[in-house]
């Protein structure tokens, strides 16, 4: 399993260099794309591998005596620092620099103490089981097809913002070294190497935003370094307190602690404050928000389906430690008003992307509640809605991503008439949404386990959240999918200029989400349901019930099969055709209508946004505030109460 | 659950629905007239309609309006039957907002100014009263320890007892499940209005028929959830939960009669303000009745 562990880290860096110096074009489209496939085959058979030699011996260790590891990262650190540091100055940013060197020196300098005193514990770096097993798979996958899709992206996108200088092979670069550091991210077990990853992350994101170098990009990527640097900082005060109270480096060894070790919920508390950074959750939501400047394919990689999951997977790992003590309330509660406030707020834009972004929050809101849950059941919702959210939000950016560069616009508005415009992507889109919010369709069914969980441990506000959340959920999903459906008459397929690369990336992954609704209770049953009876030590049986699930079956046949019922029933049914209904106004078609004096006048329609009752102006700023004094109260109770 | 536990209420539900449905229809008639001092229309009325309907040629102003409409009867149908076999109530909820959806996308299709804005008062009236309902599965949950109806019917006391805040709220939220004043906002009985016929303006004929068939599908499977609040294991319990259908039916008049139509925001207000209040109250003394005697 080591060598392909070391492959899965090390061979994206090594592309990420060879990305970078192939300047030819078609060249280094080939490049990529065969260092994609690679990579997902790589970590499909690593993988395989690690299940069938796992299941029963499961959590798999490695033993490492890694100084020669160690010191490389704390020189890789030393150099993020740098770059980190060189970029502040030559923007004026100074408070990143600080942040960044309260961050990464006490780590340096418990690390060289550690060296110099020989006294480096030998243990485990490395574990993996089953939840590393699933990051590897959505890391792998759905990093190996932007990847691809970045190629053919990335053309396009300089054809159409002719203002940003293209930079291309160094965006792909830096994708290739975040799948790296994912990877490593998700393996670790050494909190010193997860913190080194986490920083890799924080610091590709920041570059990737400030791709475009417009005013706005820099603006965006420092606020998104700030507060993942800031995140950062929780993570390098837990590990000198594991070290220096429990002797521990690892995050494994911390939770065998247990809930009742005094003091636990300290580390415990700056983690999640760490993970509630990186997963964009409420006072930190803004950076997220930012990150949409850059192109799409590190929206839909980083900012929607792999590096904002990793704030949650901590969470995840982390929540036996979170039943019923602060920490959790602290989680459940930012998780669960997150989920509400963003879902509120998706409501009163029109662009597509934000939309996507709010979405994003929101969803990670109800997964960062269920984690903070602590039970086995909230725990299956979390895992099984990060799997689904990962595959379908990406779908939806990559989609956006091809609608922007076929119609010249990502506006929500714009993609009136979708449907007869542009069929093709207009169905992934239908795909991709309903995959979203409907009923047998994935995400609702994590949603109805999150709910059973909630309530099983009589967390009402949880449950108060959640209804009301899913009700603006489905209007702003709702509002969106009518806009597809519009079917204007005498309106024209569009010649949609999308690559095959990106073709090759939007079809398989519409393959993924439609398989994911189908073969959902296997995943449950073969991944999530023996790495709970590990985590919690409790087997714990079907979270949804067979009968519900056949249920469910019936109503996924039924829709699949709803063209060619309707195609029998409206057969022999000549209708007569008629134009849309104005008022006896239409002049000629149903685009034109007649005014007042007479004159013929186009005719707009738009969708409802509401925007002086829920628009950013209004919720945004309340929300950003209640739930920043929030934090900092239950961080000062719940510290302050341990030591 | 057996073949046979699903195929009888199944049947059964698919049948008798449109019947009980058009009786409600019918009484709705006679009485809003009566309320308001004419004559009206016969009893038998919705059945006229609706027969007249379906011999009706249509004319459409699109291919994909039929289909969704199709979706809307055969979903509403389908959430019928998930009820009626005794099933998951939540699910129940899902698949309902499935076929409100696809409504709702049968007027989006038209591309018609005024089925667009119907379409948007149709999705702002699923959010005003869906934590309500999600919130009364949840209460029907909290006392009998499932979600499935076959256990919830299966209790010694009536759920009401327990549950009267999401019973209040439940009956709240019916005003725009119904489309009744004053919360008739996408789409409503009486043509004269800024938005003529809202949600419904470009179906017509034979597929208006289907779509008011699926209504009164809808009807009777929220007066069964109505219904849901009386009937326990005594076989009486059937008789009080049918007239307490009457009664809520005709409070639903009564209000429809008396209040004129509010804007959306007001809707959206007052109906999250009652389903925090009843609803929310309501969960929360259930919680705290369960927290206690757990000690």
């Amino acid at each position: 399993m080591v060598p392909g562990l070391l492959f899965l880290i090390f061979f994206p860096f090594l592309m990420a260099v060879l990305t970078y110096y192939t300047k030819d074009e078609r060249k280094r489209t080939a490049l990529v794309i065969g260092g994609s496939i690679v990579i997902m085959a790589v970590d499909i058979i690593f993988v395989a591998g690690c299940y069938k030699q796992g299941t029963s011996d499961f959590p798999l260790t490695f033993v490492y005596r890694a100084h020669l590891a160690d010191f490389f990262i704390m020189l890789c650190e030393v150099f993020l620092v740098g770059v980190v540091s060189y970029l502040s100055v030559k923007y004026k940013k100074y408070y990143c620099i600080l942040l960044s060197l309260i961050g990464t020196v006490p780590v340096l300098v418990l690390d060289i103490s550690k060296m110099i005193s020989g006294s480096v514990p030998e243990s485990e770096h490395i574990l993996i089981d089953n939840i590393t097993l699933i990051m590897c798979v959505i890391i792998g996958v759905v990093g190996g097809i932007i990847c691809i899709y970045a190629t053919g992206y990335l053309h396009d996108y300089h054809e159409h913002h002719t203002d940003v200088e293209n930079r291309a092979p160094y965006f792909q670069a830096l994708l290739f070294v975040f799948i790296g550091a994912m990877f490593g991210l998700v393996t670790s077990d050494n909190l010193s190497w997860i913190f080194f990853f986490w920083e890799i992350t924080s610091v590709t994101s920041f570059l990737l935003i400030g791709y475009p170098r417009s005013e706005e990009s820099v603006t965006n990527s420092f606020r998104a370094l700030w507060m993942n640097l800031l995140g950062g900082c929780g993570f390098t005060f837990t590990i000198l307190f594991c070290w220096y109270m429990y002797e521990s480096e690892n995050l494994s060894e911390l939770l065998e602690l247990g809930a009742d070790m005094p003091g636990i919920i300290i580390p415990v508390v700056l983690l999640s404050f760490a993970a509630l950074t990186k997963s964009a959750q409420m006072p930190f939501s803004r950076w997220l928000l930012g990150a949409m400047v850059a192109p799409t394919p590190s929206s839909a990689l980083l900012h929607s389906a792999t590096m904002v999951k990793a704030g949650v997977y901590l969470l995840i790992r982390l929540s036996p430690l979170m039943d019923g003590n602060l920490s959790g309330i602290m989680i459940t509660t930012i998780g669960g008003f997150t989920f509400f406030a963003s879902s509120l707020l998706a409501i009163s834009v029109s662009d597509g992307k934000k939309v996507l972004a709010y979405s994003t929050i929101s969803n990670l809101g109800l997964i960062t509640a269920c984690a903070g849950v602590g039970h086995t059941e909230a725990v299956w919702a979390a895992v099984m809605l990060l799997i689904f959210h990962a595959v379908s939000k990406s779908l939806m950016f990559l989609a956006v991503g091809a609608v922007e560069n076929s119609t010249g616009s990502r506006d929500i508005e714009d993609m009136h008439g979708l449907i007869i415009k542009l069929p093709k992507l207009a169905f992934v889109m239908i795909v991709g949404i309903c995959g979203m919010f409907l009923a047998p369709f994935g995400m609702l069914v994590a949603k109805w386990a999150a709910l059973k969980a909630y309530l099983d441990s009589n967390n009402i506000l949880l449950v108060v959240f959640l209804v009301f959340g899913s009700a603006t959920t489905l209007f702003y999903w709702g509002k969106w999918l009518g806009k597809l459906f519009a079917y204007m008459h005498q309106s024209e397929r569009l010649r949609g200029n999308v690559h095959k690369s990106e073709w090759g990336a939007i079809y398989p992954l519409t393959g993924l989400v439609i398989a994911l609704c189908v073969l959902f209770p296997v995943v449950g049953r073969c991944l999530i349901q023996p790495e709970l009876a590990y985590m919690f030590g409790e087997e714990i049986g079907a979270v949804i019930n067979a009968d519900d699930i056949r249920i469910m079956f019936m109503m996924l046949m039924m829709i699949a099969i709803l063209p060619v019922m309707t195609w029998i029933l409206s057969r022999r049914n000549r209708e007569k055709m008629t134009m849309a209904y104005m008022a006896g106004v239409n002049a000629g078609d149903d685009r034109h209508y007649i005014d007042s004096f007479g004159g013929v006048r186009p005719l707009y329609l738009s969708n409802w946004y509401m925007d002086y009752f829920f628009g950013e102006g209004k919720i945004l700023k309340p929300s950003l505030f209640i739930a920043a004094v929030f934090l900092v109260s239950i961080m000062i109770l719940s510290i302050g109460g341990a030591l | 659950m057996s073949f046979q536990q699903v195929i009888y209420p199944s049947l059964a539900f698919i049948l008798l629905a449109p019947v009980v449905g058009l009786v409600f229809s019918g009484y709705d008639r006679v009485l809003s007239s009566r309320m308001q001092g004419r004559q009206g229309p016969p009893f038998l009325q919705p059945l006229y309609d609706i027969v007249k309907l379906f011999n009706k040629e249509a004319t459409v102003v699109n291919r994909v309006q039929t289909a969704m409409v199709i979706a809307f009867l055969i979903f509403s149908v389908f959430t019928g039957c998930i009820f009626f076999v005794g099933s998951d109530l939540l699910l129940v909820f899902f698949a309902l907002t499935l076929a409100e959806v696809f409504l709702m996308l049968a007027a989006c299709s038209t591309n018609s100014p005024y089925s667009s804005m119907g379409s948007q008062r149709e999705l702002l009236s699923i959010m005003a009263y869906e934590p309500m309902t999600l919130l009364t599965a949840i209460g029907f949950y909290m006392i009998s320890g499932s979600f499935n109806v076959s256990e919830i019917i299966n209790r010694d006391v009536p759920a009401i007892v327990e549950l009267p805040g999401m019973f209040a709220g439940f009956v709240f939220i019916l005003i725009i499940k119904f489309r009744k004043s004053p919360f008739d906002l996408s789409t409503s009985h009486h043509a004269h209005q800024e938005m003529v016929k809202g949600v419904t303006q470009d179906i017509s004929g034979n597929v208006l028929g289907i779509m008011e068939l699926a209504e009164l599908y809808e009807t009777v499977l929220m007066m069964a959830i109505v219904a849901l609040f009386f009937i326990t294991k005594n076989p009486f319990s059937y008789v009080w939960a049918v007239l307490a259908c009457f009664i809520v039916y005709f409070i639903l008049i009564l209000i429809d009669n008396v209040f004129p139509r509010v804007k959306w925001e007001k809707m959206l207000l007052v109906t999250w303000g009652v389903t925090f209040a009843l609803g929310g109250a309501n969960l929360l003394i259930l919680d705290m009745i369960k927290i206690a005697e757990g000690w």
